[in-house]
């Protein structure tokens, strides 16, 4: 269980590198700042991608996972 | 960005084959997504990343030259271009890979404001005008504003 809600989900399922990345930039900042956006990926780099993103941009990376070979991201809008 | 003053990101782009703008736009795009101020030097064959699909030059050379100088969507691959058969295959692979063609590369960077400055002594040497490049194109510059921008820069790029 998670202790935080998204309020938004980004599908960048299909989509490879620049976009995943790309579009959560665009995304995140279409929510308020202290919610929460979820990203569903499946290019295998976004792991690394959006960790690098979420370092670089001061946004908050709560959460990553994957399961049944999508990676979901919950990314905390700080700014 | 956990400084005031946001990073900056140069890149000169020289080349005008598609494997080359590509990761060229690829680097701007996500620069500016990890919130770089960004921007991209356009010089000689990489004036064909800014360039409408449309005949260019004055003189007879310059129109001779406008036969080889394509459009973002027209450049072939820096190898195993075969006459256009190299562009037709890696724009089936990479579409088929679910990666981004380089006008929709080209128009995420816009829209993240990459800032597009063509080089002036190149369009004037290869004839082709302010007019022929896509609106989003700021007005040419020289060196000067290239280096300027680079002193300041935390990245910079020559592709």
């Amino acid at each position: 269980m998670n202790d935080f809600i998204p309020t938004k989900t980004l599908d960048a399922r299909g989509l490879q590198c620049p976009m995943p990345v790309a579009k959560t930039s665009k995304e995140i900042k279409t929510i308020e700042i202290g919610d929460v956006l979820e990203v569903l990926a499946t290019d295998p780099a976004s792991m690394a991608d959006i960790q690098a993103w979420s370092k670089s941009t001061g946004n908050e990376l709560l959460k990553s996972e994957k399961s049944q070979g999508v990676f979901k991201f919950y990314i905390q809008r700080t700014k | 960005m956990s400084d005031n003053e946001a990073k900056r990101c140069s890149i000169v782009v020289l080349s005008g084959d598609m494997d080359k703008l590509m990761g060229a736009f690829i680097i701007s795009t996500t620069a500016a997504a990890m919130g770089m101020d960004t921007s991209m030097f356009f010089t000689f064959w990489g004036l064909q990343g800014l360039k409408k699909k449309t005949a260019t030059g004055e003189g007879l050379f310059g129109r001779m030259l406008s036969l080889f100088l394509k459009d973002i969507d027209g450049v072939g691959p820096s190898k195993m271009n075969f006459g256009g058969i190299g562009r037709w295959m890696f724009k089936k692979m990479m579409g088929d890979k679910g990666v981004s063609s380089l006008p929709e590369l080209r128009g995420t960077a816009i829209d993240l404001g990459v800032r597009l400055l063509p080089c002036q002594m190149s369009m004037d040497v290869m004839e082709v005008a302010q007019e022929d490049l896509i609106d989003e194109a700021e007005a040419a510059v020289g060196a000067a504003s290239y280096v300027l921008e680079a002193q300041d820069a935390d990245i910079t790029l020559f592709v």
